[in-house]
């Protein structure tokens, strides 16, 4: 019961500055370097750009390697940008201990392509796919179980898209006369409204650049 | 007599059972009494957060994450707070970070009084849920004296919380906190040696220190399996780095593992508690920055600027550069996060909500494998699944 470890690698963290993870950044940029398509370190996070068939790859050496050792697999996500040609962006969060240090892996996927599975690699990606799958529609080859995770039986269409209304399609109600809960196009009584309220006022358009982040406090301590 | 084949028999354990903490339902293919596969399907109370954030301002955005985790409503605001806060590059006052310290405390006091007594009713003791429920009502007293509501609280905001706190409540949650050992002692006479509880909890649902990493577990789970890693010291937020408190760590990664975990959590809270009340320094709650966080009422009845602020940030909302970020705080069941994309606008483009209990339930089936179907219960008592989260 005690967390000596534990202390000391907070201050560790604390002593990581920009500069460490610039170098951080760089050793990454190493590793996987005939793949990383972008690398950089903004708001002090690092963010790698690979393409979608390379994440396997990328992920193994990432978590396999001594020094970056990225051995937990935050989150497995997407964003959807309907006006770009390769619509979705896969994001993977992780997590290194040893460094403290936490990094994402952005991969652009088109409709209808195909992503490799990193099941084999991290136990966590199999949900997190599977909800990717059935928010986004993007289909992970080589998944053993992807299925529909959070979504109702039957349920059809991807809601996490864009274009997908936020009302959905179909609303289900009691039955009387048929004794069974039915699925009924949505009927709404009035029309659906959604303000954006956006105005030329100025709201804040930048980051405020006279203070320091709050992430920075730890740093100028250590 | 000629060998009989038993054919594995499916079973259905859940919606609406009491030992499913909600609504999971669990198709269980069974040998005998023993789990061959365990398939848990989820969803039966997803709301659709993350698609109806993409839709609401900032600040209206807020309220959803009481409603996730409903057992420790503050603790989810904290992480939208931070990572609207990091977006915006805006500072919390010393006095807003110290009361969050203590709120988020007080709502691991509350999670782990809920989950460790729950799971106590689940192997079969139901006198500590009794006990629990009463001092949960004390602490979602304390809550409703801060913020006028007992559960979904919409107390932080970005920049600060949304009021300060009245005279004499840091008195009365200090009176409370001399009083609260007594009481996590008598839950322990009643539990920790107690001769059913550690045969129904020990060498339940082992995980294995590699299994805890690959399967994103987080929190005191991952703790009870010996990886000292708690956010609040590793990557401490607000106030946290002044405060003392130790992590404990499990050894074994059981059941009983993890209880333990979570009984001296409750402990280290309340070291957190009292030094947050003692060192409580004074000034606003709420960072001064018009564009961001609103008036407060005597200057709207002065100002026509601060009215104008005021209807503006309240219609219209404050708009967040472009940009990425990830954003994460120790809840009390583990990494809660927020992975935040903003547009400029003032609406957030995407925000995926990182649920600790998410990735819990995606390991049951690892942990529940040759385990007795009684077992499953022990495992999904000890793990600390609250569906608001996990269904979102």
């Amino acid at each position: 019961m005690n967390e000596g470890n534990i202390s000391d690698s907070a201050a560790v963290g604390a002593d990581e500055s920009l500069t460490g993870l610039a170098a951080m950044a760089d050793h990454i940029a190493n590793v996987v370097q005939p793949m990383a398509e972008h690398i950089s370190v903004v708001r002090g996070e690092i963010e790698l750009r690979v393409a979608a068939a390379s994440v396997p790859q990328a992920l193994g050496l990432l978590r396999g390697d001594r020094q970056a050792a990225f051995n937990q697999l935050i989150d497995v996500t997407a964003v959807d940008y309907p006006e770009r040609e390769a619509r979705f962006d896969m994001v993977y969060l992780l997590l290194s201990m040893d460094n403290n240090m936490r990094m994402r892996i952005i991969a652009s996927v088109s409709e209808g392509q195909a992503v490799p599975s990193i099941t084999s690699l991290y136990m966590s990606a199999n949900w997190a796919e599977r909800e990717v799958w059935d928010m986004f529609g993007i289909f992970f080859s080589g998944h053993p179980d992807l299925r529909r995770l959070l979504t109702d039986y039957g349920f059809e269409g991807h809601p996490l898209r864009k274009d997908f209304p936020l009302t959905g399609h179909v609303e289900v109600r009691y039955d009387d006369a048929q004794r069974r809960v039915v699925n009924e196009p949505v009927h709404l009584v009035q029309e659906f409204r959604d303000f954006d309220f956006l105005s030329p006022w100025e709201g804040v358009q930048t980051q405020m650049a006279s203070e320091p982040a709050p992430q920075d406090k730890s740093d100028q301590k250590g | 007599m000629a060998e009989m084949q038993i054919k594995p028999i499916t079973m259905n354990f859940g919606p609406q059972h009491p030992a499913a903490h909600g609504v999971l339902r669990l198709v269980l293919e069974m040998d005998g009494e023993v789990i061959e596969r365990a398939d848990p399907h989820i969803g039966l109370l997803h709301r659709g957060t993350e698609k109806l954030i993409e839709h609401k301002t900032y600040l209206q955005a807020l309220p959803y994450f009481d409603r996730l985790d409903y057992v420790s409503p503050m603790n989810q605001e904290h992480a939208w707070a931070l990572a609207v806060e990091k977006a915006l590059g805006i500072n919390v006052p010393r006095r807003a970070q110290y009361i969050r310290v203590l709120y988020c405390e007080i709502g691991r006091i509350l999670n782990h009084l809920l989950n460790l007594t729950t799971f106590a009713i689940d192997v079969g003791a139901m006198t500590p849920l009794l006990w629990g429920f009463e001092e949960r009502e004390h602490l979602m007293g304390f809550y409703e004296r801060a913020c006028g509501a007992r559960l979904h609280a919409a107390y932080f905001r970005p920049g600060g919380v949304h009021q300060d706190l009245p005279d004499d409540l840091l008195r009365d949650i200090r009176n409370w906190a001399q009083k609260f050992p007594d009481f996590i002692n008598d839950l322990e006479t009643l539990l920790t040696e107690n001769r059913i509880f550690k045969q129904r909890t020990v060498d339940i649902g082992v995980i294995s220190y590699e299994d805890a990493l690959s399967l994103g577990v987080t929190g005191p789970c991952l703790r009870g399996s010996g990886v000292p890693w708690d956010l609040r010291k590793t990557q401490p937020y607000d106030a946290y780095d002044e405060m003392d408190f130790d992590i404990p760590i499990g050894k074994t990664g059981d059941c009983y593992a993890r209880y333990l975990v979570r009984v001296e959590e409750m402990r280290q809270s309340l070291r957190i508690i009292e030094q947050a009340i003692d060192n409580m320094p004074s000034g606003p709650v709420m960072a001064q920055n018009n564009k961001v966080t609103p008036p407060n009422r005597g200057q709207m009845k002065q100002s026509m600027e601060a009215l104008i602020h005021h209807f503006k940030l309240y219609t219209e909302g404050f708009h967040v550069p472009e940009g990425e970020s990830y954003t994460a705080v120790e809840a009390p069941k583990g990494e809660f996060g927020v992975y935040l994309v903003s547009d400029g606008t003032n609406k957030p483009y995407r925000c995926k909500i990182r649920a600790p209990g998410f990735y819990f339930m995606a390991a049951v089936d690892h942990l529940s494998r040759g385990h007795m179907l009684a077992d499953s219960v022990a495992i999904i008592g000890s793990l600390d699944i609250v569906f608001g989260e996990i269904d979102r």
